[in-house]
């Protein structure tokens, strides 16, 4: 196995190591703890975390790449790799994912979407619907799919709830060790909502996720739960890998747009005069170009540089994956304008403050100001922009996909599958499948996004309460 | 007032050369005029003298930014970035890569974009301002409640699906209107029937949100209290109070779209094969026209900043208070 670094997975590493040191930071200090414990502390926000926290551990698994040894060294001893690169996720998912049909399949379908010729053993042909090569290939019968379904429904549900108990016992010993109480204290705490956490939704919805999880496993791996693509493959397959496209647009855009709209707006904020005209000029001009428009206008340009050099990109999947990085890029240059002029407002504000005041007069650096006074008390908008910005990012990128200006054509995303399944959607009887699965699962995490971004205003920003 | 719009208009003219100059270097520096043309003809079998050829068609063969060969005036004049990137300025927008004049083609495609865009604006925004006024009057209500969650929900559904399920319960099941198309005249009407309504549902979950929370800042205020105390009822506080007073922030963000509207927009217009700019622009990019989209960039910013200056002046015009200078 030889590990591949794709540039987008060094910075989800470094966004996750960001906030895996946040963490550390804050776990002794109260006052940054306490407004996250509100964010949990609201029933919605707490759902919406747990549905996040899927997300992203589906979106995680599928950004460690590797590529697959292919078992016989070559003359020189050297192990030879495969040229596939592959994520933990696909390793995974293996079974769902190698089983490839050859057309499209409705959702648990044994057979084939439509009638091809079929030549029989005896050499005659007959027009029918051709027996799936993997979806219900267990079934002698397939007249009793259905009963066959429940049945891995059921078991799904027993494996899930098995888990999802044994998970919440060890959670009510932990706590009721930490807490000092019984654990039929604990438990009967818990169930009663008394404690000062949500922890019965948290754990309701853990249990849910966790059934989903087991039930749809297991049916994926005998059928084909969300049916298959033109080309036969897996469309749950798709959807779930999906995730990581829209995750990562939804986070790195911000992650790469961060360090300049904090920087160029505390900074015009803070000096004014000429550094302030010039800051200004220049969101002035970027935000004056409508944005569909400048990513178009740099997508195309990009699209011209890779064809004139494709030796530039290694492998295809290196290729999708600048691409994606570059998609970022040019989101974060368009979205960050916004927040440049939120933060240049509140410096100005802090600025004119005693305690900044004070800190200039007792000889404290520019530098140290900004970092020690400015800096942590605009922390609240730029954290709050970040989770308003997600789900519209995610949204933006169907759109632009559709529009031929998103991500690679050949990289696994909602805005792609919707954009070849809308050319069935004139075939009698209609491909539904592939838009439905697309759409629930961006429905879902966007849904948990503005519901997670509401939570974290409120917890953050009470005066916006209402609003 | 007329000394802050033309000081205002102005200031538009650097924001506009620092666009021209930001297309210029996205369009001819980082890719030479030969990149395109060895795009636009195909990368492998293409000689030197076919991307000549091409380059010289469409002037694309003089200098970027200055020629030695010429003289006088004719140094500066005779570039591709004076050619391409200045006549922007006094909207000669010269012609697509094909060949097709621009100003001509904008000229006849905006008002399909128009006859989309402007019944979205204007119902969406009589709609989403009647609903959020609703659930400021039930504020804190079950009603009220109910009314922010449907709004959520709304706003996390893909534009996308909104469309795709529109075409599909309304044309292809209850063959109400045709799917897509466009016609002259009056005849336009049963084309824009349901891109118009699909484009109002989409807005209403953000645009609801958006406004409730204006109204809601302004409930709370002291003027609202006195004219409670005064024995005003609840529907005349909203009507002649609270809308009054919320139409400064209501203004600054309806205001900046109005002169864009011509625009139109990327995705109806594509899905519904309405003939405007939208799909206009998107034709563009699926044929890669720099040209094109290097005008409707230009076209955009200009309509934009056009929409800035309407948004000063507008405020003027709902509260006295407000002087420009």
């Amino acid at each position: 196995m030889q590990p591949v670094f794709l540039w987008t997975d060094l910075l989800v590493y470094v966004l996750c190591i960001s906030v895996f040191s946040f963490v550390w930071r804050a776990r002794k200090r109260e006052y940054l703890l306490a407004p996250w414990k509100r964010v949990i502390r609201s029933r919605l926000g707490a759902m919406a975390s747990i549905i996040l926290l899927a997300y992203v551990s589906v979106g995680l698994m599928d950004s460690v790449h590797f590529k697959l040894s292919l078992g016989t060294p070559d003359k020189n001893g050297e192990t030879v790799y495969s040229s596939e690169v592959i994520s933990l996720f696909d390793w995974l998912a293996d079974p769902i994912r190698l089983a490839q049909e050859k057309t499209y399949s409705a959702p648990f379908a044994t057979h084939l979407y439509s009638k091809e010729t079929i030549e029989l053993p005896d050499g005659s042909q007959v027009r029918a619907y051709q027996r799936l090569e993997y979806g219900g290939a267990h079934l002698e019968d397939t007249e009793k799919r259905w009963d066959d379904v429940f049945q891995i429904i059921l078991k799904g549900f027993y494996k899930g709830t098995l888990i999802w108990a044994l998970f919440c016992f060890l959670i009510i010993i932990a706590l009721s060790a930490r807490w000092k109480k019984s654990v039929t204290q604990t438990f009967s705490g818990i169930v009663r909502g008394s404690e000062d956490l949500p922890w019965r939704t948290l754990l309701f919805t853990f249990g849910v996720i966790v059934l989903l999880v087991t039930i749809t496993t297991s049916l994926g791996v005998k059928y084909h739960l969300l049916g298959t693509d033109k080309v036969g493959q897996d469309v749950f397959y798709q959807t779930i890998k999906s995730i990581r496209t829209g995750l990562v647009i939804g986070t790195l855009t911000t992650l790469i747009m961060l360090p300049f709209a904090v920087m160029l707006g505390i900074m015009a904020g803070y000096f004014r005069g000429w550094v302030d005209d010039v800051i200004q000029y220049l969101y002035t001009t970027l935000s004056s170009i409508p944005g569909v428009l400048l990513i178009t206008a740099a997508i195309l340009i990009l699209q011209v540089y890779m064809s004139n050099n494709p030796d530039a990109f290694g492998s295809l999947t290196e290729r999708a994956d600048i691409r994606l990085l570059f998609l970022c890029i040019i989101l974060g240059i368009t979205s960050w304008t916004g927040l440049c002029r939120l933060l240049r407002a509140e410096t100005l504000k802090l600025r004119g403050l005693d305690y900044v005041q004070a800190a200039t007069a007792f000889g404290v650096g520019n530098f140290v100001v900004i970092t020690r006074h400015i800096l942590p008390n605009v922390m609240h908008i730029v954290l709050i922009s970040v989770v308003l910005d997600f789900s519209g990012l995610v949204l933006a990128e169907a759109v632009l996909s559709y529009v031929g200006v998103g991500v690679d054509p050949s990289m696994i995303s909602w805005g792609n599958m919707i954009n070849s399944a809308r050319l069935e959607m004139a075939r009698e009887p209609m491909v539904w499948w592939t838009l439905v699965a697309a759409f629930v699962f961006m429905f879902v995490l966007v849904l948990a996004a503005n519901l997670f971004a509401d939570a974290v205003r409120d917890a953050f920003d009470p005066r916006l309460k209402n609003a | 007032m007329i000394a802050y719009i033309i000081r205002r208009i102005l200031y538009v003219i650097p924001i506009l050369i620092g666009v021209n100059v930001l297309t210029f270097m996205l369009f001819f520096v980082v890719n030479t005029p030969d990149d395109m043309a060895r795009m636009r003809l195909g990368m492998k079998h293409v000689t030197p003298e076919a991307i000549e050829k091409w380059k010289h068609e469409r002037g694309y063969d003089k200098p970027l930014l200055f020629s030695s060969k010429e003289a006088g005036m004719r140094k500066v004049t005779n570039t591709i970035f004076f050619e391409k990137s200045v006549g922007l300025f006094v909207f000669k927008f010269g012609r697509s890569d094909e060949g097709r004049d621009i100003a001509h083609d904008i000229s006849q495609r905006m008002w399909p974009s128009l006859a989309i865009a402007l019944p979205v604006f204007l119902v969406g925004l009589l709609t989403n301002i009647t609903l959020s006024m609703l659930l400021a009057f039930f504020r804190g209500t079950y009603i009220d409640i109910s009314g922010v969650v449907t709004g959520v929900v709304l706003m996390s559904i893909s534009s996308l699906f909104y469309i795709i399920s529109g075409q599909y319960l309304i044309s292809k099941l209850w063959h109400l209107v045709p799917i897509s198309g466009y016609d002259t005249g009056v005849d336009a009407a049963k084309f824009l029937v349901l891109p118009v309504i699909i484009g109002v549902i989409g807005g209403i979950g953000s645009g609801t949100r958006w406004y409730r929370a204006i109204f809601l800042e302004e409930i709370n205020k002291d003027y609202v209290r006195t004219a409670r105390a005064k024995g005003l009822s609840e529907l005349r506080v909203l009507f002649r109070h609270v809308l009054k007073n919320a139409m400064i922030p209501i203004l600054t963000g309806v205001v900046v779209v109005i002169p864009l509207l011509f625009m139109g927009s990327l995705i109806t217009e594509s899905f519904f094969g309405i003939p405007g700019l939208g799909s206009y622009t998107i034709d563009a990019i699926q044929k890669q026209d720099f040209a094109i989209v290097r005008a409707m960039v230009f076209l955009g910013t200009v309509l934009y900043i056009i929409g800035l200056i309407l948004t000063d002046i507008s405020y003027t015009l709902v509260d006295p208070r407000i002087r420009l200078e």
